[in-house]
């Protein structure tokens, strides 16, 4: 079935195209990598060179590791990104669910409220929000970043899992409520899993920015004890020394949790539309 | 136990009203269907008596006691969807036994109940499987089955056979009919497809545009009909409507059926031309172009060689005939 629809130089072309632009988009992930374990002089010299016996040097990673609290920043920015995913995809789904099942006045209008949060950056309300920590006391605290980032990732979820979750059979909802599921358990045992996929989408959507966020973590949390990643690795970027090793170390470092969650969703993903396509 | 009764009831979406009044009282163990075309408001109506929809104004009444605000799961019954709706991530087991659990029942009873249900639909090698290990025809007898389990006292179905090919359907069809007889249950049973009604029904509720048109049982509606909508829905092929002024009646429409419509080479009441033939072996269905009438169909049992473009002669047996004035109501003679 395959070979009826395409020919090999197709093929061969699409996979030229593919291939190139996984090699244009993994090149700088790939020189901060070499770049980590190359001695400062390595990196100038020869920037793309692969780390040779000469060249290769930990000082980067050693340096991270000792200077600054960097498993804390680390720690924080986990806590800070896995809760905010978590509350995001939560109400996110919940307010999708209630837009999309439930008929009442101003269900329209209450959508394009929430839409309308897609297109305003959160980052105009600033001085707004830093007030409001400010009066409540989280300046310097997980939690007013946390708030921030639910959110901010709030429209885009619910905007998505909306869409989604008109899709889901009626008849499957209906046989559960004469069954006396309650609306919770329809819910979260069977709306949910039918829209896993698009929960793994906006899983992967709202992970990203919250992860290399600068801005709300220097502006409300820049202590010690709530730097993040992102924000703590900014030491090490000085106003007239910049120290390369650390900052490449950081940012390998930095990759590597990202990587980990979307390999745990893009399973989803891919799951989900070969489900769909197969059945 | 099991009667229903729908008083005025009506329901509108925002502006649009879908259903217009309806009346109606189904006795304790009779197969009742309501058919209509497509868009009618049968699924809406069915939804109502669920539970799954709000009266707009009206009353139902389940075993005398008014349920309007009964939620699905308090009114015992049981509903059995076009789209099978079973749980994805539950055995067909436990598909079937999950109402009753939620219902408080023990989990002997439970088991004892998808035995009996299983036994009767012959599910027992499927029990294990999920729905997505399934085919089309299984999900449905499971779907039917998780219905029986609850033992309420209204089935609903809503187009149960539509997404099955014509041989799985004619048996489920079968299949129905018999756990009518055997739970002598009240069923009510909604399709658009008229030999399903004819065949299943003890009494045919025939719905036109959210308004009952005429209920009755199946030969009650072939043979005398209210009005135009149910002399032409039910029968197939459709019933011809002549225009009874160009024959001289008292009455705006005359109508007959393909088979009480005689044909002839000789002489008859009208003239024609053949515009088409079909053999299907058992029966011949000729087509007819007649003027001022229009397209008749004249339907003849066994095989019979007619040609198109032969000119024929019509005749209506006067005794077979219905007469219908302007607003498409039966004008009895
Ligand atoms: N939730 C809704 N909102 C607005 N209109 C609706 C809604 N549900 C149904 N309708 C309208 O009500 C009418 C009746 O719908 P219903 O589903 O009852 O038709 P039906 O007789 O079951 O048709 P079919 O044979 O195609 O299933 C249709 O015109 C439909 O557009
Ligand atoms: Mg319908």
């Amino acid at each position: 079935m395959a070979q009826a629809r395409t020919s090999l130089p197709r093929t061969i072309a699409a996979h030229a195209v593919l291939i190139a632009y996984t090699l244009i988009a993994l090149f700088p992930v790939f020189v901060i990598l070499i770049n980590s374990v190359k001695s400062r002089r390595a990196i100038f010299a020869h920037p793309l060179a692969l780390p040779g016996p000469q060249s290769f040097d930990l000082i980067g990673f050693t340096t991270v590791l000792h200077q600054g609290d960097f498993l804390r920043y680390f720690e924080n920015s986990m806590i800070v990104t896995v809760s905010s995913l978590a509350l995001v995809l939560l109400f996110g789904a919940m307010a999708a669910f209630a837009l999309s099942e439930y008929r009442f006045r101003g269900n329209t209008l209450m959508g394009l409220y929430l839409a309308l949060g897609i297109m305003i950056p959160i980052r105009l309300g600033t001085v707004a929000i830093l007030q409001m920590m400010v009066a409540g006391g989280l300046v310097n605290t997980l939690l007013a970043l946390i708030l921030v980032y639910t959110a901010q990732g709030l429209p885009l979820a619910v905007f998505i899992l909306s869409e989604f979750m008109k899709t889901v059979s009626a008849d499957l909802k209906n046989a559960g409520r004469i069954d006396g599921l309650s609306e919770y358990r329809i819910f979260f045992r069977l709306v949910l899993p039918l829209v896993r996929p698009a929960m793994a989408t906006v899983a992967v959507f709202s992970m990203i920015p919250i992860w290399n966020d600068l801005w709300f973590p220097l502006i409300l949390a820049p202590s010690e004890a709530t730097k993040t990643l992102t924000l703590g690795s900014q030491v090490f970027i000085g106003q007239f020394v910049t120290n390369w090793n650390a900052v490449l170390a950081s940012l390998s470092l930095a990759i590597l949790p990202v990587l980990v969650l979307y390999l745990i969703f893009s399973r989803q993903l891919i799951r989900g539309i070969t489900a769909g396509a197969v059945k | 136990m099991g009667n229903l009764k729908l008083s005025a009831v009506t329901k509108s979406f925002g502006m649009v009203d879908v259903i217009k009044g309806v009346d109606l009282e189904v006795n304790d163990g009779e197969f009742c269907v309501f058919v209509g075309p497509s868009g009618c408001g049968k699924s809406t109506l069915l939804r109502m008596i669920a539970g799954l929809e709000d009266c707009t104004s009206g009353d139902v009444l389940i075993d005398g006691a008014r349920v309007n605000l009964t939620p699905p799961s308090k009114r015992e019954i049981a509903m059995v969807f076009q789209s099978y709706a079973l749980y994805p991530h539950l055995t067909v087991r436990d598909n079937m036994g999950l109402g009753l659990k939620q219902s408080g029942a023990s989990t002997e009873e439970v088991r004892q109940s998808v035995a009996r249900a299983s036994a009767m639909l012959s599910l027992d090698p499927l029990l294990a499987r999920r729905p997505a290990e399934l085919s089309g025809g299984q999900r449905q007898r499971v779907a039917i089955g998780r219905a029986i389990v609850r033992t309420p006292k209204l089935f609903l179905f809503d187009e149960p056979l539509s997404n099955l090919d014509a041989a799985l359907r004619v048996h489920t069809r079968i299949e129905i009919a018999r756990l009518h007889r055997e739970l002598s249950a009240t069923m009510i049973y909604v399709t658009h497809d008229q030999v399903e009604a004819m065949t299943l029904a003890d009494r045919i509720v025939v719905l036109n545009a959210g308004k009952v048109a005429q209920v009755g049982a199946p030969m009650t509606l072939y043979n005398d009909p209210d009005n135009t909508f149910v002399a032409g829905f039910i029968g197939s092929p459709q019933m011809n409507f002549l225009k009874a002024a160009a024959l001289g009646l008292q009455a705006e429409t005359l109508g007959i059926r393909p088979e009480h419509l005689a044909i002839s080479r000789e002489a008859g009441e009208f003239p024609g031309t053949i515009s088409h033939v079909e053999h299907l072996g058992g029966e011949t269905n000729v087509y007819i172009h007649t003027e001022p009438h229009g397209l008749l169909t004249v339907r003849l049992f066994g095989e019979h060689e007619f040609a198109v473009a032969e000119a024929v002669f019509l005749t209506p047996d006067p005794a077979r005939r219905f007469l219908f004035d302007a607003k498409g109501d039966r004008l009895r003679e």
